[in-house]
Protein backbone atom coordinates (compact mmCIF):
# COMPACT_ATOMS: atom_id res chain seq x y z
CA UNK A 1 0.00 0.00 0.00
CA UNK A 2 1.32 3.35 -0.85
CA UNK A 3 -1.19 6.26 -1.62
CA UNK A 4 -3.51 5.92 1.40
CA UNK A 5 -5.79 8.27 3.03
CA UNK A 6 -4.58 9.68 6.37
CA UNK A 7 -5.33 7.66 9.17
CA UNK A 8 -8.03 9.32 11.02
CA UNK A 9 -7.36 8.14 14.76
CA UNK A 10 -3.65 9.56 13.82
CA UNK A 11 -4.12 12.56 12.21
CA UNK A 12 -3.09 15.85 13.87
CA UNK A 13 -6.25 17.73 12.68
CA UNK A 14 -8.94 15.88 14.64
CA UNK A 15 -11.28 15.34 12.06
CA UNK A 16 -14.84 14.60 12.48
CA UNK A 17 -17.36 11.92 11.85
CA UNK A 18 -17.69 11.59 7.64
CA UNK A 19 -19.87 10.25 5.10
CA UNK A 20 -18.27 7.76 2.50
CA UNK A 21 -18.60 7.85 -0.97
CA UNK A 22 -18.61 4.85 -3.84
CA UNK A 23 -17.49 4.64 -6.90
CA UNK A 24 -17.52 2.04 -9.31
CA UNK A 25 -13.77 2.02 -11.74
CA UNK A 26 -12.84 -1.18 -14.30
CA UNK A 27 -15.66 -2.90 -12.65
CA UNK A 28 -14.56 -3.09 -9.03
CA UNK A 29 -16.18 -0.45 -5.65
CA UNK A 30 -14.14 2.07 -4.33
CA UNK A 31 -15.04 3.58 -1.08
CA UNK A 32 -13.86 6.91 -0.17
CA UNK A 33 -14.55 9.76 1.89
CA UNK A 34 -17.34 12.21 0.56
CA UNK A 35 -16.30 15.67 -0.45
CA UNK A 36 -13.22 13.78 -2.62
CA UNK A 37 -12.18 14.39 -5.61
CA UNK A 38 -12.49 11.11 -8.33
CA UNK A 39 -8.63 10.79 -7.98
CA UNK A 40 -8.67 11.65 -4.41
CA UNK A 41 -10.96 8.64 -4.00
CA UNK A 42 -9.25 6.16 -6.66
CA UNK A 43 -5.92 7.46 -4.91
CA UNK A 44 -7.39 6.43 -1.63
CA UNK A 45 -7.88 3.05 -2.85
CA UNK A 46 -3.97 3.34 -3.79
CA UNK A 47 -5.19 3.37 -7.78
CA UNK A 48 -2.55 5.55 -9.33
CA UNK A 49 -3.06 4.97 -13.12
CA UNK A 50 -6.76 5.37 -14.91
CA UNK A 51 -6.18 6.47 -18.25
CA UNK A 52 -3.38 4.88 -20.98
CA UNK A 53 -1.37 7.27 -23.21
CA UNK A 54 -2.11 7.43 -26.96
CA UNK A 55 0.94 6.78 -28.31
CA UNK A 56 3.04 4.94 -26.34
CA UNK A 57 0.17 3.23 -24.10
CA UNK A 58 1.53 3.71 -20.92
CA UNK A 59 -0.46 4.68 -17.91
CA UNK A 60 -1.01 7.72 -16.50
CA UNK A 61 -3.06 9.08 -13.45
CA UNK A 62 -2.23 12.26 -11.17
CA UNK A 63 0.15 14.79 -11.75
CA UNK A 64 -0.45 18.45 -11.18
CA UNK A 65 -2.81 17.60 -8.71
CA UNK A 66 -5.21 21.28 -9.36
CA UNK A 67 -6.36 20.82 -12.95
CA UNK A 68 -3.80 22.42 -15.29
CA UNK A 69 -2.23 19.19 -16.76
CA UNK A 70 -4.97 17.32 -18.06
CA UNK A 71 -3.42 13.99 -17.22
CA UNK A 72 -6.06 12.90 -15.32
CA UNK A 73 -8.85 12.47 -18.03
CA UNK A 74 -11.67 9.65 -17.48
CA UNK A 75 -14.96 9.04 -18.67
CA UNK A 76 -17.49 9.91 -15.67
CA UNK A 77 -21.35 8.47 -16.35
CA UNK A 78 -20.46 8.54 -20.20
CA UNK A 79 -18.75 11.43 -20.21
CA UNK A 80 -15.60 12.14 -21.62
CA UNK A 81 -12.38 14.39 -20.70
CA UNK A 82 -13.43 15.02 -17.20
CA UNK A 83 -10.43 15.82 -14.84
CA UNK A 84 -10.22 13.40 -12.09
CA UNK A 85 -8.55 15.61 -10.01
CA UNK A 86 -11.02 18.39 -10.06
CA UNK A 87 -14.57 16.45 -9.91
CA UNK A 88 -16.01 15.90 -7.27
CA UNK A 89 -17.01 11.90 -6.44
CA UNK A 90 -20.57 11.56 -6.46
CA UNK A 91 -21.70 8.55 -4.61
CA UNK A 92 -22.38 5.55 -7.45
CA UNK A 93 -20.65 7.50 -10.37
CA UNK A 94 -19.13 5.17 -12.96
CA UNK A 95 -15.98 6.23 -13.59
CA UNK A 96 -13.89 4.63 -16.55
CA UNK A 97 -10.16 4.63 -17.79
CA UNK A 98 -9.89 6.50 -20.75
CA UNK A 99 -7.56 5.74 -23.62
CA UNK A 100 -7.26 7.78 -26.99
CA UNK A 101 -5.70 6.21 -29.94
CA UNK A 102 -4.83 10.07 -31.07
CA UNK A 103 -3.31 12.77 -28.93
CA UNK A 104 -6.24 14.70 -28.01
CA UNK A 105 -6.16 18.37 -28.80
CA UNK A 106 -7.97 21.74 -28.44
CA UNK A 107 -8.75 24.07 -31.36
CA UNK A 108 -6.60 26.80 -31.66
CA UNK A 109 -3.93 25.61 -29.39
CA UNK A 110 -1.13 26.08 -32.17
CA UNK A 111 -0.40 29.64 -31.51
CA UNK B 1 -20.47 52.34 -7.96
CA UNK B 2 -17.79 50.74 -9.28
CA UNK B 3 -18.27 46.98 -10.68
CA UNK B 4 -15.19 44.67 -10.04
CA UNK B 5 -14.54 41.22 -11.65
CA UNK B 6 -11.82 39.42 -9.74
CA UNK B 7 -10.16 36.28 -11.04
CA UNK B 8 -8.85 33.84 -8.86
CA UNK B 9 -10.02 33.63 -4.58
CA UNK B 10 -6.59 32.73 -3.43
CA UNK B 11 -4.93 35.09 -0.97
CA UNK B 12 -3.81 37.94 -3.67
CA UNK B 13 -7.80 37.85 -5.06
CA UNK B 14 -9.61 37.31 -1.73
CA UNK B 15 -7.19 40.33 -0.09
CA UNK B 16 -8.28 42.94 -3.52
CA UNK B 17 -11.54 41.65 -2.85
CA UNK B 18 -11.72 42.92 0.73
CA UNK B 19 -9.90 46.21 0.04
CA UNK B 20 -12.39 46.71 -2.85
CA UNK B 21 -15.48 46.47 -0.63
CA UNK B 22 -13.43 48.87 1.95
CA UNK B 23 -13.41 51.37 -0.70
CA UNK B 24 -16.49 51.11 -1.76
CA UNK B 25 -16.73 49.29 -5.01
CA UNK B 26 -19.25 46.28 -5.60
CA UNK B 27 -17.33 42.99 -6.14
CA UNK B 28 -17.74 39.58 -8.01
CA UNK B 29 -15.21 37.11 -6.96
CA UNK B 30 -14.77 33.95 -9.72
CA UNK B 31 -13.05 30.91 -9.06
CA UNK B 32 -12.53 27.44 -11.02
CA UNK B 33 -12.75 25.67 -7.35
CA UNK B 34 -15.29 24.27 -5.56
CA UNK B 35 -13.71 26.62 -2.22
CA UNK B 36 -12.28 29.83 -1.63
CA UNK B 37 -8.40 29.88 -0.62
CA UNK B 38 -6.43 28.94 -3.78
CA UNK B 39 -3.12 27.40 -3.43
CA UNK B 40 -2.16 28.16 0.11
CA UNK B 41 -5.49 27.67 1.66
CA UNK B 42 -6.39 24.30 0.42
CA UNK B 43 -8.48 22.92 2.75
CA UNK B 44 -11.08 19.73 3.27
CA UNK B 45 -15.12 20.75 2.41
CA UNK B 46 -17.81 21.76 4.93
CA UNK B 47 -18.57 18.03 4.82
CA UNK B 48 -15.11 17.45 6.46
CA UNK B 49 -15.54 19.25 9.93
CA UNK B 50 -12.00 19.20 11.83
CA UNK B 51 -11.47 20.03 15.33
CA UNK B 52 -7.78 21.50 14.34
CA UNK B 53 -7.28 21.73 10.65
CA UNK B 54 -5.33 24.99 11.30
CA UNK B 55 -2.48 23.09 12.03
CA UNK B 56 -1.99 22.52 8.26
CA UNK B 57 -1.66 26.08 7.69
CA UNK B 58 0.08 29.19 8.35
CA UNK B 59 -1.89 32.61 8.54
CA UNK B 60 -5.20 30.41 9.14
CA UNK B 61 -6.73 33.18 10.81
CA UNK B 62 -6.10 35.74 7.84
CA UNK B 63 -8.32 33.56 5.45
CA UNK B 64 -10.82 33.06 8.01
CA UNK B 65 -11.13 36.72 8.36
CA UNK B 66 -10.94 37.86 4.37
CA UNK B 67 -13.39 34.98 4.32
CA UNK B 68 -15.91 36.08 6.76
CA UNK B 69 -15.73 39.90 6.18
CA UNK B 70 -16.42 38.95 2.18
CA UNK B 71 -19.21 35.74 2.30
CA UNK B 72 -21.62 37.85 5.08
CA UNK B 73 -21.27 40.83 2.57
CA UNK B 74 -24.23 41.56 0.41
CA UNK B 75 -21.86 43.92 -1.57
CA UNK B 76 -19.83 40.55 -2.51
CA UNK B 77 -20.32 37.90 -4.67
CA UNK B 78 -18.03 34.67 -5.00
CA UNK B 79 -18.50 32.01 -6.93
CA UNK B 80 -16.70 29.01 -6.96
CA UNK B 81 -16.87 26.18 -9.52
CA UNK B 82 -17.15 29.29 -12.03
CA UNK B 83 -14.33 28.86 -14.74
CA UNK B 84 -12.96 31.84 -16.68
CA UNK B 85 -12.78 30.21 -20.36
CA UNK B 86 -12.17 33.12 -22.12
CA UNK B 87 -11.83 36.87 -22.05
CA UNK B 88 -11.76 39.06 -25.26
CA UNK B 89 -11.33 42.35 -26.14
CA UNK B 90 -14.18 44.57 -27.66
CA UNK B 91 -14.02 46.88 -30.53
CA UNK B 92 -15.17 49.43 -27.94
CA UNK B 93 -12.03 48.51 -25.85
CA UNK B 94 -13.83 46.82 -22.86
CA UNK B 95 -13.19 43.66 -22.08
CA UNK B 96 -15.73 40.69 -22.51
CA UNK B 97 -15.17 37.81 -19.71
CA UNK B 98 -17.06 34.47 -20.46
CA UNK B 99 -17.45 32.20 -17.60
CA UNK B 100 -19.14 28.43 -17.07
CA UNK B 101 -20.19 27.14 -14.25
CA UNK B 102 -21.54 23.83 -12.92
CA UNK B 103 -20.17 20.10 -12.49
CA UNK B 104 -16.26 20.74 -13.64
CA UNK B 105 -15.54 19.32 -17.24
CA UNK B 106 -19.23 18.31 -17.18
CA UNK B 107 -22.27 20.38 -19.01
CA UNK B 108 -22.36 24.22 -17.57
CA UNK B 109 -24.32 26.96 -17.74
CA UNK B 110 -21.96 30.05 -19.68
CA UNK B 111 -22.59 33.92 -19.01
CA UNK B 112 -20.67 36.65 -20.07
CA UNK B 113 -19.94 39.76 -18.00
CA UNK B 114 -18.44 43.14 -19.09
CA UNK B 115 -16.74 44.63 -15.56
CA UNK B 116 -15.89 47.68 -15.08
CA UNK B 117 -12.85 46.69 -13.80
CA UNK B 118 -10.96 43.88 -13.69
CA UNK B 119 -8.50 42.21 -11.22
CA UNK B 120 -6.36 38.79 -12.62
CA UNK B 121 -5.24 37.14 -9.38
CA UNK B 122 -5.20 33.92 -11.14
CA UNK B 123 -1.72 32.40 -9.48
CA UNK B 124 0.72 30.16 -10.28
CA UNK B 125 1.10 26.66 -10.75
CA UNK B 126 3.96 24.21 -10.08
CA UNK B 127 7.07 23.59 -12.73
CA UNK B 128 8.01 19.93 -12.81
CA UNK B 129 11.16 19.20 -15.11
CA UNK B 130 11.70 16.36 -17.37
CA UNK B 131 13.23 13.48 -15.71
CA UNK B 132 13.92 9.77 -17.25
CA UNK B 133 10.37 8.02 -15.92
CA UNK B 134 8.25 11.37 -14.69
CA UNK B 135 5.75 10.02 -16.50
CA UNK B 136 5.32 6.76 -14.34
CA UNK B 137 2.16 6.42 -11.92
CA UNK B 138 3.36 7.57 -8.58
CA UNK B 139 5.45 10.81 -9.85
CA UNK B 140 3.61 13.94 -9.08
CA UNK B 141 4.14 17.39 -8.76
CA UNK B 142 5.04 18.75 -5.30
CA UNK B 143 2.10 20.63 -5.36
CA UNK B 144 -0.65 17.48 -6.13
CA UNK B 145 1.25 15.99 -3.19
CA UNK B 146 0.36 19.45 -1.43
CA UNK B 147 -3.32 19.36 -2.57
CA UNK B 148 -3.76 15.67 -2.10
CA UNK B 149 -2.33 15.89 1.86
CA UNK B 150 -3.92 19.73 2.80
CA UNK B 151 -7.28 19.13 0.62
CA UNK B 152 -7.90 15.16 0.72
CA UNK B 153 -6.06 14.32 3.50
CA UNK B 154 -4.25 11.62 1.46
CA UNK B 155 -0.75 10.91 1.35
CA UNK B 156 0.47 9.82 -2.05
CA UNK B 157 2.83 7.44 -1.00
CA UNK B 158 4.19 5.35 1.74
CA UNK B 159 8.23 6.45 0.74
CA UNK B 160 8.17 9.62 -0.80
CA UNK B 161 11.58 11.81 -2.75
CA UNK B 162 11.01 15.41 -3.23
CA UNK B 163 13.27 17.08 -5.75
CA UNK B 164 13.78 19.96 -7.17
CA UNK B 165 14.17 23.26 -6.01
CA UNK B 166 12.65 26.54 -3.55
CA UNK B 167 11.50 26.86 -0.71
CA UNK B 168 8.15 24.97 -1.69
CA UNK B 169 9.71 21.91 -1.22
CA UNK B 170 9.55 22.88 2.67
CA UNK B 171 6.07 22.81 2.98
CA UNK B 172 5.06 20.17 1.12
CA UNK B 173 7.45 17.68 3.12
CA UNK B 174 6.27 18.64 6.05
CA UNK B 175 2.73 18.33 4.83
CA UNK B 176 3.37 15.04 3.27
CA UNK B 177 4.84 14.21 7.27
CA UNK B 178 1.84 15.33 9.00
CA UNK B 179 -0.68 12.99 6.08
CA UNK B 180 1.51 9.52 7.61
CA UNK B 181 4.26 9.71 4.80
CA UNK B 182 7.80 9.07 5.06
CA UNK B 183 10.04 11.25 3.04
CA UNK B 184 12.94 9.20 2.16
CA UNK B 185 14.91 12.23 0.81
CA UNK B 186 14.73 15.87 -0.21
CA UNK B 187 17.09 16.79 -2.90
CA UNK B 188 17.13 20.68 -3.52
CA UNK B 189 19.19 21.55 -7.13
CA UNK B 190 20.60 24.55 -5.89
CA UNK B 191 24.28 24.05 -4.21
CA UNK B 192 24.61 25.34 -0.95
CA UNK B 193 27.12 28.49 -1.75
CA UNK B 194 24.61 30.08 -4.11
CA UNK B 195 21.69 29.50 -1.77
CA UNK B 196 23.90 30.84 1.14
CA UNK B 197 24.91 34.22 -1.10
CA UNK B 198 21.36 34.68 -1.95
CA UNK B 199 19.33 33.97 1.11
CA UNK B 200 21.68 35.32 3.54
CA UNK B 201 23.31 38.21 2.36
CA UNK B 202 22.22 41.94 3.16
CA UNK B 203 20.23 40.88 5.86
CA UNK B 204 18.92 44.38 6.58
CA UNK B 205 16.46 44.02 3.98
CA UNK B 206 14.96 41.29 5.50
CA UNK B 207 14.05 43.15 7.93
CA UNK B 208 9.93 42.91 8.25
CA UNK B 209 10.46 39.53 6.26
CA UNK B 210 11.66 38.20 9.32
CA UNK B 211 8.86 35.89 10.05
CA UNK B 212 9.31 34.19 6.68
CA UNK B 213 12.74 33.40 7.19
CA UNK B 214 11.55 31.48 10.72
CA UNK B 215 8.69 30.32 8.80
CA UNK B 216 11.30 28.45 6.22
CA UNK B 217 13.68 27.76 9.14
CA UNK B 218 10.55 25.99 11.24
CA UNK B 219 10.46 24.00 8.76
CA UNK B 220 14.00 22.84 8.61
CA UNK B 221 14.48 22.39 12.17
CA UNK B 222 10.90 20.51 12.72
CA UNK B 223 10.45 18.47 9.73
CA UNK B 224 13.41 18.65 7.60
CA UNK B 225 16.55 18.02 9.81
CA UNK B 226 17.45 15.04 12.14
CA UNK B 227 14.36 13.26 10.35
CA UNK B 228 14.55 13.51 6.37
CA UNK B 229 17.78 13.64 5.05
CA UNK B 230 17.86 17.10 3.20
CA UNK B 231 20.94 17.52 0.54
CA UNK B 232 21.59 20.45 -1.73
CA UNK B 233 23.35 20.04 -5.23
CA UNK B 234 21.37 17.03 -5.44
CA UNK B 235 18.47 16.26 -8.00
CA UNK B 236 16.61 12.77 -9.36
CA UNK B 237 18.18 11.99 -12.70
CA UNK B 238 16.06 9.49 -13.43
CA UNK B 239 12.95 7.45 -12.33
CA UNK B 240 12.67 3.84 -12.39
CA UNK B 241 9.67 1.24 -12.29
CA UNK B 242 7.60 -0.27 -14.88
CA UNK B 243 3.52 -0.10 -13.96
CA UNK B 244 4.40 2.61 -11.22
CA UNK B 245 7.63 4.00 -9.43
CA UNK B 246 9.86 1.78 -7.77
CA UNK B 247 13.13 3.84 -7.09
CA UNK B 248 15.14 6.97 -8.28
CA UNK B 249 18.54 7.61 -8.85
CA UNK B 250 19.76 11.12 -8.02
CA UNK B 251 23.24 12.36 -8.38
CA UNK B 252 24.93 15.60 -7.25
CA UNK B 253 24.86 18.42 -9.61
CA UNK B 254 27.28 21.03 -10.76
CA UNK B 255 26.65 24.54 -10.32
CA UNK B 256 24.31 24.57 -13.28
CA UNK B 257 22.60 21.22 -12.66
CA UNK B 258 24.70 19.21 -14.98
CA UNK B 259 24.48 15.54 -13.00
CA UNK B 260 27.96 14.86 -11.55
CA UNK B 261 29.27 11.25 -13.44
CA UNK B 262 29.74 8.53 -10.61
CA UNK B 263 28.04 10.21 -8.14
CA UNK B 264 25.06 8.39 -8.59
CA UNK B 265 22.74 6.46 -6.19
CA UNK B 266 19.54 4.28 -5.92
CA UNK B 267 16.81 5.06 -3.45
CA UNK B 268 13.69 2.92 -3.30
CA UNK B 269 10.54 4.99 -2.86
CA UNK B 270 7.09 4.52 -4.35
CA UNK B 271 6.60 8.13 -5.15
CA UNK B 272 8.01 11.41 -6.65
CA UNK B 273 6.93 15.19 -5.84
CA UNK B 274 9.05 17.34 -8.60
CA UNK B 275 8.79 21.02 -8.43
CA UNK B 276 11.33 23.36 -10.01
CA UNK B 277 9.45 26.68 -9.00
CA UNK B 278 6.22 28.09 -10.41
CA UNK B 279 4.97 29.12 -13.65
CA UNK B 280 2.46 32.32 -13.64
CA UNK B 281 -1.16 31.40 -15.13
CA UNK B 282 -1.22 33.98 -18.17
CA UNK B 283 -3.52 33.29 -20.35
CA UNK B 284 -6.51 35.61 -19.24
CA UNK B 285 -3.79 38.23 -19.34
CA UNK B 286 -2.62 37.29 -22.60
CA UNK B 287 -5.82 37.77 -23.93
CA UNK B 288 -6.93 40.74 -22.42
CA UNK B 289 -3.82 42.07 -24.12
CA UNK B 290 -1.31 42.81 -20.63
CA UNK B 291 2.11 43.20 -21.02
CA UNK B 292 4.72 40.43 -19.97
CA UNK B 293 8.11 41.52 -18.41
CA UNK B 294 11.23 40.31 -19.67
CA UNK B 295 10.58 37.42 -16.84
CA UNK B 296 7.58 36.60 -18.07
CA UNK B 297 4.95 37.91 -15.87
CA UNK B 298 1.99 40.39 -16.29
CA UNK B 299 3.44 43.96 -15.82
CA UNK B 300 2.33 45.97 -13.57
CA UNK B 301 2.66 49.52 -12.44
CA UNK B 302 3.18 50.78 -8.39
CA UNK B 303 -0.68 50.79 -7.94
CA UNK B 304 -0.84 47.11 -9.58
CA UNK B 305 -2.05 48.37 -13.34
CA UNK B 306 -1.33 46.06 -16.09
CA UNK B 307 -0.92 48.32 -19.76
CA UNK B 308 -4.82 47.69 -20.52
CA UNK B 309 -6.69 50.76 -19.12
CA UNK B 310 -9.12 49.30 -16.20
CA UNK B 311 -7.43 45.73 -15.85
CA UNK B 312 -5.21 45.35 -12.72
CA UNK B 313 -2.97 41.82 -11.59
CA UNK B 314 -1.75 40.60 -7.92
CA UNK B 315 -0.54 37.83 -7.07
CA UNK B 316 1.55 35.01 -8.16
CA UNK B 317 0.76 36.26 -11.89
CA UNK B 318 3.57 39.03 -11.21
CA UNK B 319 5.81 37.42 -9.23
CA UNK B 320 6.75 34.55 -7.51
CA UNK B 321 6.95 35.39 -4.01
CA UNK B 322 4.75 33.94 -1.77
CA UNK B 323 1.95 34.30 0.45
CA UNK B 324 2.60 37.87 1.97
CA UNK B 325 3.39 39.04 -1.68
CA UNK B 326 0.24 38.02 -3.24
CA UNK B 327 -1.90 39.46 0.53
CA UNK B 328 -0.20 42.89 -0.15
CA UNK B 329 -0.47 43.23 -3.99
CA UNK B 330 -4.35 41.75 -3.51
CA UNK B 331 -4.87 44.76 -1.29
CA UNK B 332 -3.24 47.47 -3.78
CA UNK B 333 -4.91 46.23 -6.23
CA UNK B 334 -8.41 46.02 -4.79
CA UNK B 335 -8.14 49.92 -3.25
CA UNK B 336 -6.66 51.12 -6.26
CA UNK B 337 -9.40 49.85 -8.73
CA UNK B 338 -12.11 50.48 -6.14
CA UNK B 339 -10.36 54.57 -6.87
CA UNK B 340 -8.19 55.10 -4.71
CA UNK B 341 -4.26 55.23 -4.73
CA UNK B 342 -1.40 54.20 -2.81
CA UNK B 343 -0.53 57.55 -1.55
CA UNK B 344 -4.09 56.65 0.70
CA UNK B 345 -3.22 55.94 4.84
CA UNK B 346 -5.48 52.65 5.07
CA UNK B 347 -2.51 51.05 2.04
CA UNK B 348 0.09 51.90 3.22
CA UNK B 349 1.29 49.47 5.40
CA UNK B 350 0.53 47.39 2.59
CA UNK B 351 2.53 49.07 0.27
CA UNK B 352 5.91 48.49 2.91
CA UNK B 353 4.73 44.89 2.78
CA UNK B 354 4.90 44.82 -1.04
CA UNK B 355 8.15 46.36 -1.31
CA UNK B 356 9.82 44.30 1.40
CA UNK B 357 8.49 40.85 -0.03
CA UNK B 358 9.34 42.04 -3.89
CA UNK B 359 13.15 41.87 -2.37
CA UNK B 360 12.90 38.80 -0.34
CA UNK B 361 11.28 36.85 -3.84
CA UNK B 362 13.38 38.10 -6.11
CA UNK B 363 16.64 36.98 -4.00
CA UNK B 364 14.81 33.33 -3.76
CA UNK B 365 14.35 33.38 -7.45
CA UNK B 366 18.14 33.89 -7.65
CA UNK B 367 18.67 31.47 -5.05
CA UNK B 368 16.74 28.51 -7.10
CA UNK B 369 17.27 29.80 -11.02
CA UNK B 370 16.69 26.81 -13.11
CA UNK B 371 20.74 25.84 -14.07
CA UNK B 372 21.56 26.11 -17.41
CA UNK B 373 22.67 22.75 -17.90
CA UNK B 374 19.85 20.66 -16.35
CA UNK B 375 18.94 19.21 -19.83
CA UNK B 376 22.10 17.06 -20.30
CA UNK B 377 20.03 14.14 -17.56
CA UNK B 378 17.24 13.73 -20.62
CA UNK B 379 17.68 11.44 -22.30
CA UNK B 380 16.47 10.88 -26.18
CA UNK B 381 13.18 8.65 -25.34
CA UNK B 382 12.61 11.04 -22.31
CA UNK B 383 8.99 12.13 -22.59
CA UNK B 384 9.15 16.28 -22.88
CA UNK B 385 5.56 17.29 -24.01
CA UNK B 386 3.51 14.75 -21.99
CA UNK B 387 0.14 15.12 -24.10
CA UNK B 388 1.31 14.40 -26.87
CA UNK B 389 4.11 12.24 -25.69
CA UNK B 390 7.12 14.13 -27.75
CA UNK B 391 10.53 13.58 -26.89
CA UNK B 392 14.09 15.21 -26.00
CA UNK B 393 15.31 13.08 -29.18
CA UNK B 394 12.52 14.26 -31.40
CA UNK B 395 12.77 17.82 -30.36
CA UNK B 396 16.88 18.18 -30.67
CA UNK B 397 16.36 16.62 -34.30
CA UNK B 398 13.76 19.09 -35.46
CA UNK B 399 15.24 21.59 -33.91
CA UNK B 400 18.92 21.12 -35.43
CA UNK B 401 17.71 20.72 -38.70
CA UNK B 402 15.35 23.51 -39.46
CA UNK B 403 16.62 26.26 -40.64
CA UNK B 404 14.14 28.86 -39.43
CA UNK B 405 13.19 28.74 -36.07
CA UNK B 406 9.71 30.00 -35.71
CA UNK B 407 8.34 28.25 -32.43
CA UNK B 408 4.55 27.93 -34.29
CA UNK B 409 6.15 26.01 -36.78
CA UNK B 410 8.85 23.92 -34.64
CA UNK B 411 5.45 23.19 -32.40
CA UNK B 412 3.06 22.09 -35.45
CA UNK B 413 6.26 19.90 -36.69
CA UNK B 414 7.03 17.99 -33.51
CA UNK B 415 3.10 18.88 -31.90
CA UNK B 416 4.63 19.66 -28.58
CA UNK B 417 2.55 22.01 -26.93
CA UNK B 418 -0.02 21.33 -28.97
CA UNK B 419 -2.04 18.79 -26.68
CA UNK B 420 -5.03 19.17 -24.09
CA UNK B 421 -2.78 21.05 -21.75
CA UNK B 422 -2.38 23.55 -24.39
CA UNK B 423 1.42 23.41 -23.40
CA UNK B 424 1.22 24.48 -19.39
CA UNK B 425 3.06 21.81 -18.59
CA UNK B 426 5.95 21.90 -21.12
CA UNK B 427 6.19 24.64 -22.80
CA UNK B 428 8.61 26.71 -21.52
CA UNK B 429 10.83 23.46 -21.10
CA UNK B 430 10.20 22.74 -25.27
CA UNK B 431 11.08 26.79 -25.79
CA UNK B 432 14.35 26.29 -23.84
CA UNK B 433 14.81 22.70 -25.06
CA UNK B 434 14.27 23.80 -28.90
CA UNK B 435 16.21 27.96 -28.44
CA UNK B 436 19.17 25.32 -26.82
CA UNK B 437 19.23 22.75 -29.53
CA UNK B 438 18.48 25.42 -32.73
CA UNK B 439 21.25 27.90 -30.91
CA UNK B 440 19.08 30.76 -30.96
CA UNK B 441 18.05 32.01 -27.92
CA UNK B 442 14.89 33.98 -29.13
CA UNK B 443 12.40 32.93 -31.89
CA UNK B 444 12.25 34.08 -35.67
CA UNK B 445 8.67 34.81 -34.95
CA UNK B 446 8.52 36.43 -31.99
CA UNK B 447 6.07 33.75 -30.27
CA UNK B 448 5.70 32.22 -26.71
CA UNK B 449 4.07 29.48 -25.28
CA UNK B 450 2.15 31.69 -22.93
CA UNK B 451 -1.06 32.53 -25.71
CA UNK B 452 -3.80 30.58 -25.31
CA UNK B 453 -6.84 31.27 -26.81
CA UNK B 454 -9.01 29.32 -24.45
CA UNK B 455 -8.25 28.81 -20.60
CA UNK B 456 -10.06 25.84 -20.22
CA UNK B 457 -11.74 23.89 -23.05
CA UNK B 458 -15.36 23.51 -22.90
CA UNK B 459 -17.48 20.93 -24.33
CA UNK B 460 -18.50 21.74 -28.22
CA UNK B 461 -22.42 21.83 -27.11
CA UNK B 462 -21.45 24.78 -24.20
CA UNK B 463 -19.49 26.38 -26.90
CA UNK B 464 -22.34 26.77 -29.09
CA UNK B 465 -24.48 28.13 -26.46
CA UNK B 466 -21.97 30.61 -25.30
CA UNK B 467 -22.91 33.32 -28.28
CA UNK B 468 -26.55 33.67 -26.99
CA UNK B 469 -25.71 33.59 -23.47
CA UNK B 470 -26.82 37.55 -22.35
CA UNK B 471 -24.31 39.31 -21.26
CA UNK B 472 -24.82 41.23 -17.35
CA UNK B 473 -22.92 43.33 -15.36
CA UNK B 474 -21.02 41.12 -13.11
CA UNK B 475 -24.03 41.18 -10.28
CA UNK B 476 -26.92 40.41 -12.27
CA UNK B 477 -27.00 36.46 -12.81
CA UNK B 478 -28.91 35.98 -15.74
C1 LIG C 1 -0.53 23.29 -5.88
C2 LIG C 1 0.14 24.40 -5.14
C3 LIG C 1 0.24 24.37 -3.74
C4 LIG C 1 0.86 25.41 -3.05
N1 LIG C 1 0.97 25.32 -1.68
C5 LIG C 1 1.71 26.25 -1.01
C6 LIG C 1 1.96 26.12 0.39
O1 LIG C 1 1.52 25.17 1.01
N2 LIG C 1 2.73 27.06 1.00
C7 LIG C 1 3.26 28.12 0.31
O2 LIG C 1 3.96 28.93 0.91
N3 LIG C 1 3.00 28.29 -1.01
C8 LIG C 1 2.26 27.37 -1.67
N4 LIG C 1 2.07 27.51 -3.03
C9 LIG C 1 2.53 28.74 -3.67
C10 LIG C 1 1.25 29.61 -3.80
O3 LIG C 1 0.94 29.67 -5.16
C11 LIG C 1 1.29 31.00 -3.19
O4 LIG C 1 1.89 31.05 -1.97
C12 LIG C 1 -0.10 31.66 -3.08
O5 LIG C 1 -1.14 30.73 -3.03
C13 LIG C 1 -0.28 32.60 -4.22
O6 LIG C 1 -1.49 33.27 -4.12
P1 LIG C 1 -2.28 33.82 -5.39
O7 LIG C 1 -3.50 34.44 -4.83
O8 LIG C 1 -1.39 34.63 -6.23
O9 LIG C 1 -2.64 32.54 -6.27
P2 LIG C 1 -3.43 31.18 -5.98
O10 LIG C 1 -3.45 30.85 -4.55
O11 LIG C 1 -2.85 30.20 -6.92
O12 LIG C 1 -4.91 31.50 -6.43
C14 LIG C 1 -5.31 31.64 -7.77
C15 LIG C 1 -6.73 31.18 -7.92
O13 LIG C 1 -7.19 31.51 -9.23
C16 LIG C 1 -8.02 30.49 -9.69
N5 LIG C 1 -8.01 30.53 -11.16
C17 LIG C 1 -6.94 30.50 -11.99
N6 LIG C 1 -7.33 30.57 -13.27
C18 LIG C 1 -8.68 30.64 -13.25
C19 LIG C 1 -9.68 30.72 -14.28
N7 LIG C 1 -9.35 30.75 -15.59
N8 LIG C 1 -10.99 30.75 -13.90
C20 LIG C 1 -11.34 30.72 -12.58
N9 LIG C 1 -10.44 30.65 -11.57
C21 LIG C 1 -9.13 30.61 -11.91
C22 LIG C 1 -7.41 29.23 -9.13
O14 LIG C 1 -8.39 28.21 -9.02
C23 LIG C 1 -6.88 29.68 -7.78
O15 LIG C 1 -7.78 29.39 -6.72
C24 LIG C 1 1.42 26.50 -3.76
C25 LIG C 1 1.29 26.53 -5.15
C26 LIG C 1 0.68 25.52 -5.85
C27 LIG C 1 0.60 25.57 -7.35
S1 LIG D 1 -3.80 15.99 -12.33
FE1 LIG D 1 -3.39 17.66 -13.62
S2 LIG D 1 -5.36 18.13 -14.34
FE2 LIG D 1 -5.77 16.60 -12.88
Amino acid sequence: MSARPVDPKRDPIRPGPTDSVTITFEGREYVGVRGQSVAGVLLANDVLDWRTSSTRHEPRGLFCGIGVCFDCVVTVDGQRDVRACQRTARDGAQVERQHDELPRRVEGAGS
Amino acid sequence: MTDILVIGAGPAGLAAAAAARRRGATVRVIDSAERTGGQYWRHLPESRPAGREAVLHHQWNTYQSLRQALEFDPGCTIDTETQVWAVERRADGTLRVNLASGDVDGTRATESVVPDRLILATGAHDRALPVPGWTLPGVFTAGAAQAMAKGERIAVGDRVVVAGSGPFLFPVTASLGQAGARVVGVFEASRPSRMARHWLARPWELAGASHKVSELAGYVAHHVRGRVPYRTGYGVVEIHGTARVEAVTVARLDADWAPVLGTERRIDCDAVCLGHGFTPRLELAVAAGCELTDERFVRVDGEQRTSVDGVFAAGEITAIGGVDLALAEGEIAGWVAAGGSTADAPVRSARRARDRFTRFAERIATAHRIGASWSSWLQDDTIVCRCEEVDAGTLNRVAESTASVGLRSLKLTTRAGLGLCQGRICGRTVEQLLAGASGCTAFADGTTTDRRPIAAPLRIGDLARAPQSTETSPHQIP
